[in-house]
């Protein structure tokens, strides 16, 4: 039997979509973020011709489709690995991938930014190159990269719609099973656009606060 | 004592320091004069290490600075130097630019960092700024902020690399002052500078360099009085 009214059930299914949508979204952020932080200071550090393999390889994370991207990585690690992962896992390692090509660049570029007289004036004070990295160059770049750091993570979180690809019910796929049952497109997609606002809204909002926090010029 | 053996130094194909020999006694002062690209300001670089040499040695207290077992981070708290452009940490406030290297490097506690801070602000006549932050500063508070950077590691050295050069006419007086006072109090300085009447006042001696050399060196009065070298002699009518 078919129930065509939108019942509590039905919320509670779209809840658990946005559940899965904040899991793989945080997942990919957090640790693409991490390696992003890895790959954007080996980069910087080792300069553009030793970087070289590196930059390649994540260029091709960023101009291939995330959708491709998961289509193939999918087929790779199952079929020809036989490793026997979930689908969850497959787009877990595919956005973490992806997030963190984006994230090298963001790190770069922020670290490009602090002036080197700067750095040069806190190494002649003794500083070692960790503590000039932990003390000035990070809560520098940090300023410099974080509204495009914010920007990068609402996109993973509206990207991660893809994974559906992999056998991955998210918010989005949830709402399209609910539009399969109840016949109701326009209603269901603007419960769905809120459960994506009510997850964005904060984070963008965090990011305003601490821009503003941190501002002394 | 900071001993300068024989160094040559080359960016690409320009060599811009041509072999210089220079001791600096403890306690002295020594104001290092020349036009733009004569290597004076490259040689204070080489001196703490933040610039490699390409020959020749350069020896503080007796350790070479760009021998390979040198710990440079450790050497560098002996000699303090401030540059053209102040260069402000823009994250921290005042009392905490000056705080943040006897903090990590010295392992100094807050405490004792924060006394040792606010006596070298005050010293610099910025008692008043602690809890700003350096764009709030004008260029010659920056600058004396810079001072008191240096001086809280308690250097037993100081380079300041043309620190007047970057400041409003208005405001070289007040830099200036610091250093008249730091001379007075006996720290080894060496100072490169365009003021040619603070060189003439506070120095013991006084190096010109041109094109790389050190092509004279003599206390002031016989220098500034005397010059033996023409290119001194025109620089000196080109600066008067």
């Amino acid at each position: 039997m078919f129930d065509t009214a939108l019942s509590a059930n039905d919320l509670i299914f779209l809840a658990k979509g946005a559940g899965m949508t904040i899991f793989v979204t945080l997942i990919a952020v957090f640790c693409g973020t991490v390696l992003g932080i890895v790959f954007g200071i080996f980069r910087y550090q080792v300069g553009p011709v030793i970087a070289a393999p590196l930059t390649f390889v994540l260029d091709v994370f960023r101009s291939i489709p995330l959708l491709i991207q998961l289509v193939l990585a999918n087929a790779f690690l199952g079929m020809v690995l036989r490793l026997g992962m979930s689908g969850l896992t497959v787009a877990c390692i595919v956005l973490t991938l992806y997030t963190s090509a984006y994230c090298a660049e963001i790190v770069r570029g922020a670290i490009e930014s602090v002036p080197q007289p700067v750095r040069r004036a806190a190494r002649s004070l003794g500083l070692s190159w960790r503590q000039d990295m932990t003390n000035i160059v990070l809560p520098l770049a940090v300023r410099v990269g974080l509204p495009s750091w914010i920007g990068l993570s609402l996109g993973v979180m509206k990207d991660s719609a893809l994974v559906y690809v992999v056998q991955v019910t998210e918010l989005l796929k949830s709402t399209q099973i609910l539009i399969t049952r109840l016949q109701e497109p326009l209603l269901l997609l603007m419960i769905c656009g809120a459960f994506y606002f009510l997850i964005s809204f904060p984070v963008a909002r965090l990011g305003g606060y601490l821009e503003k926090r941190w501002t002394h010029d | 004592m900071i001993e300068i053996q024989n160094v040559r130094k080359s960016f690409g194909a320009l060599e811009v320091l041509k072999g210089i020999d220079l001791t600096v006694h403890n306690g002295e002062v020594l104001t290092i004069i020349g036009g733009s690209g004569s290597g004076k300001s490259t040689l204070l670089t080489c001196i703490n290490g933040l610039e490699p040499i390409d020959s020749g040695r350069i020896l503080v207290d007796g350790t070479e600075v760009h021998a390979r077992s040198t710990d440079l981070n450790k050497l560098r708290q002996k000699i303090g130097i401030v540059f053209q452009q102040w260069n402000a940490f823009p994250h921290l406030t005042v009392l905490e630019n000056v705080m943040l290297a006897p903090r990590k490097v010295k392992g100094m506690s807050k405490p004792d960092a924060e006394a040792m801070a606010v006596k070298q602000l005050e010293h610099v006549g910025l008692g008043d700024k602690l809890s700003v932050y350096p764009s709030r500063l004008s260029g010659g508070q920056q600058q004396r902020m810079a001072i008191a950077r240096a001086l809280a590691m308690s250097p037993k050295y100081m380079l300041f690399d043309e620190v007047t050069s970057a400041l409003d006419p208005m405001l070289v007086g007040e830099v200036l002052d610091t250093l008249r006072l730091l001379a007075s109090d006996g720290m080894t300085m060496i100072c490169v500078t365009h003021e040619m009447k603070f060189a003439r006042e506070v120095s013991d001696r006084v190096a010109f360099f041109h094109q790389g050399v050190m092509a004279e060196i003599a206390p002031p009065a016989e220098l500034f009085g005397a010059p033996k070298s023409p290119d001194l002699q025109k620089f000196l009518a080109a600066t008067a």
